[in-house]
């Protein structure tokens, strides 16, 4: 992957290598992960429509098979923790695989949202924009942070999916 | 700035940060031209994050990150941070508390102004200082008018490199008697402090005897701080025999503890009423000599009411103290300034102005600073107020709104949403010299876009030391 994603993963084997009691993990755990991939899964036989990226985006690609959301995984939401500001990117914005299509600020961090795939962004999601804490809240559905037009619904191919992911962020923990 | 005043031994906390220091000032001096400045422009435009930053370190860097996890040190208390869900990250060193599993950050910050929170800070570095050299040298090594203390009376005051007057470390220095002194260094500052004290006190030394100095490094203690509107009346019943409302901000007490159960500690703590979160509260230095569990039991005494007392980490220290209008070292001061530079003139004793008498290190280049600071500093250490948006952190380039070409006139040094003030984004910087007046609207650049800023007084948030009624 990206060298942004590279010097991502010792940071966050760093930040992982805490196991956090169940209390903790208790306030980031929408249930909207596993449901809403399945349903997609389900709708879909021929893509898988949610997919992951090493960097803990996630993007689920509508049924028109042209627009797609993007979001944090909860597994980032809850890393991150308090969510105090999402920065959205602008109508229109062309972005490359990899490239930033947002931001997420807790009170201690700066992150960029990576758009996992290229594409033209059509709008930011603007509920974040007075109420940045619902990143928190539901950070695998309705607080997507964008949506955009992607350019190739074949890159999601080269993507992590679900199970993937999952192996991917136990492999981070441990 | 007497509200800085405080600015207590807490800077250490977090101040584990040469590494940051030198890419950030190093590359960017706080004290150079404008023209230097605009040079090292590039060097801080966004910073190129991937989600990784939540991680441990959040937006703090930790000079020990770049060593070998295994070669952590854990305080006295790493067995009580584990048990109580604590997120270890590396910290000087040291495998410390970021926050714990049953308050978010934010909530912790905001427990720690409504009650009371417990912060484990025994890496920083105590020291014990005495015999009949005593008061000299610290008087040599520091600015301060620590012939004017009180015994049990301590001031906020900082370690000055021969010459060029740099600050090398701050620290809070107590007087326990006339030629008896106890003070706390920053953990990240440890093997230049060690160094720069060894050798000050080997030049004493020489020229006084071997038997003038006895300075001893108290790594054996540990050292917690007990911060919030409730900790006097938390501590209070676990020191029956001593009144807490007699001791004042800036003074301390040797206090014997009781348990529960009627026992009491094997010794004495060293109790100061001070901290570095711009709130009411102790520090508490403990001893282990006679009873290795004391820390433990100590702090687990202190918790025992939940309702009031929460352990809180690192994080909630870092927003805390900024709001308070305190300086981090390694981030908002370093070697690179003097005193004046990093706008602590106060922290120069008044009685040690006199440029005929003063012999402090650094004093013919600090005192003239003092004097005419518009005439000899070209840049000024304030605070900043930024619109809604992404927060301005360190690093983040200050800028001219009227200047089209947008030359560098400040660099920020600390900066995140504040807790406390509902999450307006506030920072502490550098800014060119005679435009650091308050109100002044200038720019700063966070992630590519200009922000608007404006030149704030400090604190944010009002400190409460507790002082006597005037």
């Amino acid at each position: 992957m990206s060298a942004l994603a590279s010097s991502f993963r010792p940071m966050a084997s760093r930040f992982l290598a805490q196991k956090l009691p169940l209390s903790a993990v208790r306030r980031a755990t929408p249930v909207s992960f596993p449901r809403g991939s399945v349903r997609s899964f389900s709708q879909s036989p021929f893509w898988q429509l949610k997919k992951y990226t090493e960097s803990h985006e996630w993007i689920e690609l509508a049924d028109n098979g042209k627009t797609a959301k993007i979001g944090i995984t909860t597994y980032a939401a809850h890393s991150l923790g308090d969510v105090v500001y999402v920065e959205l990117p602008a109508e229109g914005l062309e972005v490359a695989a990899h490239e930033p299509v947002g931001a997420v600020e807790s009170v201690k961090s700066a992150s960029d949202v990576l758009s996992p795939v290229s594409g033209t962004v059509v709008r930011g999601n603007s509920v974040l924009d007075d109420q940045a804490k619902f990143i928190n809240q539901s950070p695998e559905d309705e607080a997507w942070i964008a949506e955009i037009e992607v350019n190739d619904p074949a890159e999601l191919d080269a993507l992590f999916d679900e199970a993937a992911y999952k192996k991917h962020i136990e492999a981070e923990d441990h | 700035m007497s509200s800085l005043r405080p600015a207590s031994r807490g800077f250490r906390l977090l101040a584990s940060k040469p590494v940051s220091r030198s890419s950030t000032l190093l590359s960017q001096p706080l004290i150079a031209s404008p023209r230097v400045l605009r040079s090292a422009h590039t060097a801080t435009t966004r910073p190129r994050l991937a989600i990784a930053p939540l991680s441990a370190n959040g937006g703090l860097r930790y000079a020990s990150s770049m060593s070998p996890a295994g070669s952590l040190k854990q305080t006295q208390l790493h067995d009580v941070h584990v048990a109580r869900g604590a997120k270890m990250v590396p910290f000087a060193g040291f495998s410390m508390p970021l926050q714990y599993s049953d308050l978010s950050h934010v909530e912790s910050h905001h427990w720690t102004r409504e009650k009371a929170s417990l912060f484990d800070v025994s890496h920083m570095v105590q020291h014990h200082l005495s015999g009949p050299g005593a008061l000299d040298l610290l008087m040599k090594i520091t600015p301060s008018s620590l012939d004017k203390l009180n015994p049990n009376q301590s001031t906020l005051s900082c370690l000055l490199e021969d010459g060029t007057g740099g600050i090398l470390d701050d620290t809070v220095i107590t007087r326990l008697s006339s030629d008896t002194f106890y003070f706390v260094t920053n953990a990240g500052r440890r093997a230049e402090d060690l160094a720069f004290l060894q050798a000050e006190i080997d030049i004493y030394r020489s020229t006084h005897g071997p038997e003038s100095i006895t300075w001893d490094v108290l790594d054996d203690r540990a050292l917690v701080a007990l911060q919030g509107p409730l900790a006097a009346a938390v501590l209070q019943p676990l020191v029956k025999d001593s009144d807490l409302s007699t001791l004042y901000f800036g003074n301390c007490r040797s206090l014997t503890l009781t348990f529960p159960d009627g026992t009491t500690s094997a010794e004495p703590l060293l109790v100061s009423r001070t901290g570095y979160t711009g709130e009411d509260g102790f520090e508490i230095s403990i001893p282990t000599a006679k009873d290795s569990s004391l820390p433990r039991r100590v702090t687990e005494l202190l918790l025992s009411n939940p309702e009031q007392v929460r352990l809180a980490g690192l994080a909630a220290r870092d927003s805390l103290r900024l709001e308070a209008g305190m300086c981090l070292y390694g981030s908002d001061i370093s070697t690179s300034q003097t005193p004046s530079a990093a706008s602590l003139s106060w922290l120069v004793g008044k009685d040690r102005r006199d440029p005929a008498t003063a012999n402090f290190n650094g004093a013919a280049t600090i005192l003239p600073q003092v004097a005419s600071p518009a005439k000899t500093l070209s840049q000024r250490r304030v605070g900043f107020t930024i619109e809604k948006g992404s927060p301005a952190r360190e690093g983040a380039v200050i800028v001219d709104m009227n200047d089209e070409s947008r030359a560098q006139i400040g660099v920020i040094t600390s900066g995140l949403p504040s807790p406390s003030l509902g999450g307006v984004n506030i920072a502490m910087g550098y800014i060119k010299n005679g435009l650091h007046k308050k109100g002044t609207e200038v720019g700063v650049i966070v992630r590519n876009k200009v922000r608007k800023a404006t030149v704030t007084g400090m604190p944010w948030v009002e400190s409460k030391f507790y002082r006597p009624k005037a």
